[in-house]
């Protein structure tokens, strides 16, 4: 019974959940409620994947009306493991929010955050299980209109101008998206992904699906904060609450990234990425927002938005690899996606951690705070070692796949690129390193200690996780070498 | 080549709202002025649903003696969810001007940002 409805069980379940957080009594209660329903959904999705990941494909009939007719909700490993990843990101941001929004929050607000937050899930949910284009744009708004209300909760008032900017850019986003799957649909007269892809094959030369591509990927490109279209991405990290910033962080971005490879990879087809100047664009931008971005978060002064600039560049890493467009470079792509959660996950939990402590992520404030705080300073550190890509860690995995995917496709200049890229993380991490660990502290009469178990707990968890994939990589690139063989990539002909 | 133009009336219609909307949203400083371009680029988008889903003398896709060619209504249908997306994104982001108007004691784009930069 839950095996067969698994799929819609996952979607379903923090819906209904969430207007009964909105009308609880403030205090624990929404907060309790949200913390089970996060953990009912990852034991469904880790339930989920385990049934995909042996290459099966699991067709979920919405209302039992027959794909391609209905909405189809189709799981394959790409999508299971994405669904994975952010009820796993959610349900470990849980215990974290209990502390830090209780500060940040308003009391009487409380509930509705919690009741936004769920909702936000369900939109990036939805976003990981559907296999119809109109719901996956629905999905899309519903997780994005969340967010907005989510980044505005910040305590400081610019958060207000972030998530207005962010509305504005993201709408027009939304919209271009929409444009699309409407040119699309006049085309072939469907919606269902794989529907899509058979009838797009005869038509592929047609202006209005060029047309109606350019305009998908163009409004992707806005929710994924592609370089050059990134500039809604800083202000909404750095003002949004710390909790906040940890879940969209580590989960929207990356479920953007997942939208792209379905749409360009599922809907259309490698032959046509290869035929049309995609890949090259893909490239083009993905070498300048390495090289751009990461530069910039040299240059920042407030550790948050030096973590959203550095996720710009990570977020290059990633269409990079669909610029590759081989199957080595996407599953390069799906296996940082995964990994960029992680460390960016744990990178945000402690600069939210500091801001718990000091009431500030300016660097001005942070001076010798590492001495202090040791196990928020080593999560920093390892994080950090994640993030540069040192063997051993997560990070080491994807860009080693990465580098691979380069080589394989002989572009000397892209590997080049992705080393340059390491070095120029090195160079910001360590200046957070020695602005943490070994500058004398402004204040001595400033007596911080280390942050909370509820706030430490989760990002250790966080950075063991870090490790563990860092080593035993049967997961996660087991299962994005699964969804790829699915995605029917060709190789590549010389 | 007079048809082509007259026929393709309502796209040309669509065209020139999505331009304009476009053009108001990115060009204007004033928060108000711009959700009311995002409003009518939106709405263009409406517009060319609607259209494709229309053909000439069609009626609703209703079996009955008499008629034989029907609409299409799917994009219709689509549209309505779309409509109630539109409308929640032109409802947030009125919601999110007052609250800004609140802090800043403005609305224009200049204004804030000045206020932002000079702290």
């Amino acid at each position: 019974m839950i095996e067969q409805n698994l799929s819609l069980l996952l979607v379903v379940l923090p819906l209904l959940a969430a207007p009964v957080t909105a009308i609880l009594p403030q205090g624990k209660a929404p907060w309790l409620l949200t913390l089970i329903t996060t953990w009912l959904c990852l034991i469904l999705a880790s339930w989920q994947l385990s049934l995909v990941t042996d290459g099966s494909v699991i067709s979920y009939a919405l209302g039992g009306w027959a794909p391609p007719w209905g909405i189809e909700y189709r799981i394959d490993a790409m999508n299971a493991l994405v669904a994975l990843l952010i009820s796993g990101i959610a349900a470990i941001t849980l215990p974290y929010a209990l502390h830090t929004v209780e500060k940040e929050i308003p009391r009487h607000q409380l509930s509705l955050f919690y009741a936004v937050f769920l909702l936000c899930l369900v939109g990036l949910l939805g976003i990981a299980q559907t296999g119809d284009v109109f719901n996956l744009f629905v999905f899309l708004e519903i997780s994005s209109l969340s967010s907005y209300v989510l980044i505005a909760m910040g305590e400081q008032r610019r958060a207000l101008t972030a998530a207005f900017q962010y509305l504005i850019m993201g709408s027009i986003g939304a919209t271009f998206l929409l444009i699309g799957i409407g040119l699309l649909f006049v085309e072939t007269g469907t919606l269902n992904m794989l529907d899509l892809h058979e009838r797009l094959q005869p038509i592929m030369h047609h202006r209005t699906v060029h047309t109606g591509f350019a305009f998908i990927v163009v409004g992707i490109a806005l929710k994924l904060a592609l370089f050059p279209l990134h500039l809604w991405l800083p202000n909404a990290y750095k003002y949004s609450p710390s909790a906040i910033s940890v879940f969209l962080a580590a989960t929207a971005t990356k479920v953007a990234v997942y939208i792209m490879l379905r749409m360009v990879f599922t809907v259309f087809s490698t032959d046509f990425v290869r035929a049309t100047p995609t890949d090259h664009i893909f490239l083009l931008l993905g070498v300048f927002g390495v090289i751009l971005a990461s530069i910039a978060a040299i240059y920042q002064t407030d550790m948050k938005r030096l973590l959203a600039y550095s996720s710009i560049a990570q977020i290059s890493y990633m269409v990079l690899g669909m610029g590759l467009a081989s199957a080595l470079g996407v599953t390069a792509t799906l296996v940082h996606v995964f990994n960029h959660a992680l460390m960016k996950g744990a990178l945000f939990m402690a600069a939210g951690a500091l801001v718990y402590r000091v009431g500030s992520s300016q660097f001005k404030k942070l001076d010798g705070l590492g001495r202090h705080m040791p196990w928020t300073f080593a999560a920093i550190f390892i994080a950090g070692l994640s993030l540069i890509g040192i063997p051993g860690t997560a990070g080491f995995i994807s860009k080693w796949y990465l580098v691979l995917a380069a080589i394989e496709h002989q572009s000397w200049l892209i590997a080049l690129v992705i080393l340059l890229g390491s070095l120029l993380t090195v160079v910001y991490m360590w200046k957070l390193v020695e602005l943490l660990f070994f500058r004398p502290i402004t204040d001595p009469a400033l007596t911080v200690t280390e942050a909370p178990a509820w706030l430490l707990l989760p990002m250790w968890t966080l950075i063991i996780a870090n490790i563990y994939f860092g080593i035993n990589t049967e997961l996660t690139v087991g299962v994005a070498e699964t969804a790829v063989n699915l995605l029917g990539i060709a190789a590549i002909h010389e | 080549m007079i048809e082509v133009i007259i026929g393709h009336y309502n796209y040309w219609v669509v065209i020139l709202l999505m331009m304009a909307g476009f053009y108001t949203v990115i060009n204007r400083g004033n928060l108000i002025k711009k959700i009311a371009g995002l409003n009518i680029f939106q709405t263009s988008v409406f517009l060319l649903y609607i259209s494709i889903g229309y053909i000439n003398e069609g009626t609703m896709p209703i079996i009955a003696e008499g008629f034989d060619k029907y609409a299409n209504p799917l994009p219709h249908v689509m549209i309505l969810t779309a409509i109630v997306v539109g409308v929640s994104t032109i409802a947030l982001g009125l919601a999110l001007i007052v609250r800004i108007k609140d802090a800043y004691g403005t609305i224009e784009e200049d204004e804030i940002h000045d206020q932002d930069m000079s702290l």
